[in-house]
C-alpha cells in the first residue's frame, strides 16, 4: 500500500494490562504498542476483550495492574475527559451519538475541547463566539464534505439509518483531529456497499490527516486490506502479534477462532 | 404560498445559525415585538396587563430558566418554587438592607444567590439521576419552604410573615403603573431570551444537550459532566432567581412563602412540557397555554351560556392539564413548540404536499 506518511515512533504503548469485573477477568497481562501514521487492528474472538482494551486506552476503565505510555509519557489514572484532551477520540460498538441533536451539533460537539471562548462571550454571541463559532463550523463543514454526509447535516442523528449513524460518529470523532483513534467495530452490521465507503473514509483518514488508528474488526477480509499489524486477544490474553499475513498462518490463531479448547 | 424560503440561499455559515433564518419568521417576530412594546402599553386595558401579561411574561423567564436545566440538560427538579422563593426573598433583603442599591443590581444579586443555591442543590447531581436527583429537588423545596416560613430573619421579623417589595424606582424613574411594569418585565424577559438563546445555540449549551443525550459519551469527548451539570444549575437558578424577584415585586407586591409552594414547581413543569423541552420559543408557549387555560375556563363556558362554577372549573383545569402532558410525554416530547415547526414545514410546502 502506498503511504504518504511512513510509519513512526512509538505513540502509544500499552504494558501488562490486566483488568477484572470481579471474577472476570477481562485482560491479563496484555502488552503491545502502536506506532504513529499506522493502522493497528486488535481482533479476537467473541468476548476476548478488545472493547475492554479501548476502554483501558481512553481512560473509561482502570486497569488493577499495569502501565500506558502516550506520547512518551507514562500516564497516571486519567478519566475519560482527560485522555480526550491528550489527543485521544473514539468510536463506540454501540453507537454513541447524541440522539436529540443533528448531524451538524453532534459533529460541533467533538470540537467543544478547541473552543475556548468564555461564558459571557457566549451569552452575548456577537463578535468573539459567534467568530469562533464559524470558524469551527468551518472545520465541520470540511469533515461532512470528507464523509459524504452534506444532505443530513440538519437532521436528528436519532432518525438516521443505522449505517449513517456510524459515519457521523466517526465525524465526530474525527472534529477533535486526534492523533490516535480508537474505532469499535465501525463496520458491525453494515452492508457490503457501505463497509466499502467505511474502509475507504478510514484508508483516507489515515492517509490524508495522518491520525493513528487503532481498529476492532470481525471482518477479516478488512482487518487484511486495512492494517498495517494485528494484535490478536484470546480470552483477555495476547495471543498473536504481528504484520495481518503472519498472523493469519499462525497455529494459535486459527485453534482460538475455530474454538479449540485449551 | 406566502411562507416560502424559495430564493433566500443561506451563503454564509453566519445567516446559517441565525436564530429566525428564514425572512417571514424575521418579519413576524419584528411584529410581535412591535406590538409587545408598542402596542400592548398604548391600548391594552389594565386587567389584561395585570392579571395575564404580567404574570405571563414573569413565568416565561421562569419556565426558560427551568427548561436550561430540564430540557437542555436533562437535570430533572421539581424544586423551582423552591428557588423563585431564594430569588425573591434574597431581592427582598438586599433591597431592604443596602437600600441605595440600584434594582437591577438587586434583581442581579437575587439571581447570583440562587445560582449558588441552585449549584448546591445541585450537587447531588453528579452522583444520582432521574428519580432520585428528582425526591433530592424535592427535598430542596421543602427545605427552602421552611426555611423563609420559620427563619424570620429572612422576612425580617414582620409578626405575619408577610412582607412587601418596596417601590419599584430605577435610576430615578418610577415604575408605578401596571403599563410601565409591564415594560420592564418584558424587558428583562427579551434580554433573558435572547441570552438563553445564545447559551443554547453555543459551546455551553451543546455540552448541555451532550449530557442529557448520552453522559458516558459526552465525557469521552471531553465534556467534564460536574462543570457540565453544575453550569447547568447555575444558569437555570441564575435565571429562576429573577424571574422570583420579578414574581414577588413587580407581580404580587406583598407575598408569603406560600407563594412559592410546590404547586409553583409542578406549574413550571407543565409549562415546559406543554411548550416544548428544550425549547426557547416552547417556554414562551407553555408559560401562554397555562396562564390561559384557567382564565378560559372561566369565560367561555359563560360566553356559551352555561357557566360553570370556579370549583368546577379548576378540576376541568387539573383535567386538562394532567390530559395533555400524558399526551405530550407519550407522543411529543417536544411540545407545542414541535407543533408549531411541523406546522410551519407543512406550510412551506403548501399546497404541493411533497
Ligand atoms: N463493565 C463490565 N462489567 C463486567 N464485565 C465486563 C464489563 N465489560 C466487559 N466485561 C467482560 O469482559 C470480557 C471482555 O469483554 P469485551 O467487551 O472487552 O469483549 P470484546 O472482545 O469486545 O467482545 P465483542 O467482540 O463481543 O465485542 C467479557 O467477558 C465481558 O463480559
Ligand atoms: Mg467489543
Amino acid at each position: 500500500m502506498e503511504r504518504t506518511r511512513p510509519i513512526g515512533d512509538v505513540l502509544l504503548q500499552v504494558d501488562d494490562i490486566s483488568l477484572s469485573f470481579g471474577g472476570v477477568q477481562a485482560l491479563s497481562g496484555v502488552s503491545f504498542d502502536i506506532r504513529r501514521h499506522e493502522i493497528r487492528a486488535i481482533i479476537g474472538p467473541n468476548g476476548a476483550g478488545k472493547s475492554s482494551m479501548l476502554n483501558v486506552i481512553n481512560g473509561f476503565y482502570h486497569p488493577q495492574q499495569g502501565r500506558i505510555t502516550f506520547k512518551g509519557q507514562t500516564r497516571r489514572r486519567m478519566r475519560p475527559h482527560e485522555t480526550s484532551s491528550q489527543g485521544i477520540a473514539r468510536t463506540f460498538q454501540n453507537i454513541a451519538l447524541f440522539r436529540g441533536m443533528s448531524t451538524l451539533d453532534n459533529i460541533m460537539t467533538g470540537r467543544l475541547l478547541k473552543m475556548h471562548r468564555n461564558f459571557l462571550w457566549q451569552a452575548l454571541w456577537w463578535g468573539p463566539a459567534e467568530r469562533e463559532e464559524i470558524e469551527h463550523r468551518e472545520h465541520v463543514e470540511r469533515i461532512i464534505d470528507f464523509l459524504e454526509i452534506q444532505s443530513i447535516r440538519k437532521v436528528p442523528v436519532g432518525q438516521l439509518p443505522y449505517g449513517l449513524q456510524k459515519r457521523v460518529e466517526l465525524g465526530r470523532a474525527l472534529a477533535a483531529e486526534p492523533e490516535l483513534l480508537l474505532l469499535d467495530e465501525p463496520m458491525a452490521g453494515m452492508n457490503v456497499e457501505e463497509k466499502e465507503d467505511m474502509c475507504r473514509f478510514i484508508l483516507d483518514v489515515n492517509d490524508e490527516f495522518g491520525t493513528t488508528i487503532a481498529l476492532i474488526e470481525h471482518d477479516m477480509g478488512v482487518v487484511m486490506d486495512l492494517s498495517d499489524r494485528v494484535v490478536v486477544l484470546d480470552y483477555g490474553r495476547k495471543i498473536a502479534d504481528g504484520s495481518p499475513d503472519a498472523v493469519r498462518g499462525d497455529q494459535k490463531v486459527i485453534d482460538a477462532y475455530l474454538g479449540v479448547s485449551h | 404560498m406566502i411562507y416560502r424560503e424559495a430564493g433566500q440561499f443561506k451563503t454564509t455559515y453566519r445567516a446559517d445559525q441565525a436564530v429566525f433564518p428564514i425572512l417571514q419568521d424575521r418579519v413576524a417576530l419584528l411584529l410581535i415585538l412591535l406590538g409587545a412594546y408598542v402596542g400592548i402599553p398604548m391600548f391594552a386595558s389594565e386587567y389584561l396587563v395585570v392579571a395575564i401579561l404580567i404574570p405571563f411574561l414573569i413565568l416565561s423567564m421562569a419556565a426558560i430558566g427551568l427548561n436550561i436545566l430540564v430540557g437542555y440538560c436533562g437535570q430533572i427538579s421539581l424544586g423551582t418554587g423552591g428557588f423563585m422563593a431564594v430569588g425573591a426573598y434574597a431581592a427582598y433583603n438586599f433591597a431592604l438592607r443596602v437600600p441605595e442599591l440600584n434594582l437591577i443590581v438587586v434583581f442581579l444579586l437575587a439571581g447570583g444567590a440562587t445560582a449558588l443555591v441552585g449549584i448546591l442543590f445541585g450537587i447531588p447531581s453528579l452522583r444520582i439521576k432521574g428519580f432520585y436527583l428528582a425526591v433530592a429537588t424535592l427535598a430542596a423545596q421543602f427545605f427552602l419552604d421552611w426555611l423563609f416560613s420559620r427563619v424570620q430573619w429572612f422576612t425580617n421579623y414582620t409578626p405575619s410573615g408577610s412582607v412587601a417589595a418596596p417601590p419599584i424606582r430605577i435610576f430615578g424613574y418610577y415604575f408605578g403603573s401596571p403599563a410601565e411594569r409591564y415594560l420592564l418585565a418584558l424587558l428583562l424577559v427579551t434580554i433573558v431570551a435572547l441570552v438563553a438563546k445564545n447559551l443554547v445555540r453555543g459551546r455551553i449549551g451543546r455540552s448541555w444537550m451532550a449530557i442529557r443525550d448520552m453522559d458516558i459519551a459526552a465525557e469521552i469527548i471531553g465534556i467534564r459532566p460536574m462543570f457540565a451539570k453544575l453550569s447547568a444549575f447555575a444558569v437555570s437558578s441564575f435565571i429562576i432567581g429573577i424571574s422570583g424577584a420579578l414574581w414577588a415585586f413587580l407581580h404580587l407586591g406583598a407575598w408569603e412563602p406560600l407563594a412559592f409552594d410546590i404547586n409553583r414547581s409542578f406549574n413550571l413543569l407543565f409549562m415546559i412540557i406543554i411548550g416544548g423541552l428544550g425549547s426557547i420559543l416552547g417556554c414562551f408557549l407553555g408559560a401562554a397555554f397555562i396562564t390561559m387555560v384557567p382564565i378560559a375556563l372561566n369565560q367561555i363556558p359563560a360566553m356559551l351560556g352555561v357557566p360553570i362554577s370556579t370549583a368546577t372549573a379548576s378540576h376541568l383545569e387539573l383535567m386538562i392539564f394532567g390530559a395533555l402532558i400524558v399526551f405530550f410525554l407519550i407522543a411529543e416530547p417536544h411540545g407545542l413548540a414541535r407543533l408549531w415547526a411541523v406546522g410551519k414545514q407543512k406550510l412551506r410546502l403548501w399546497p404541493f404536499p411533497h
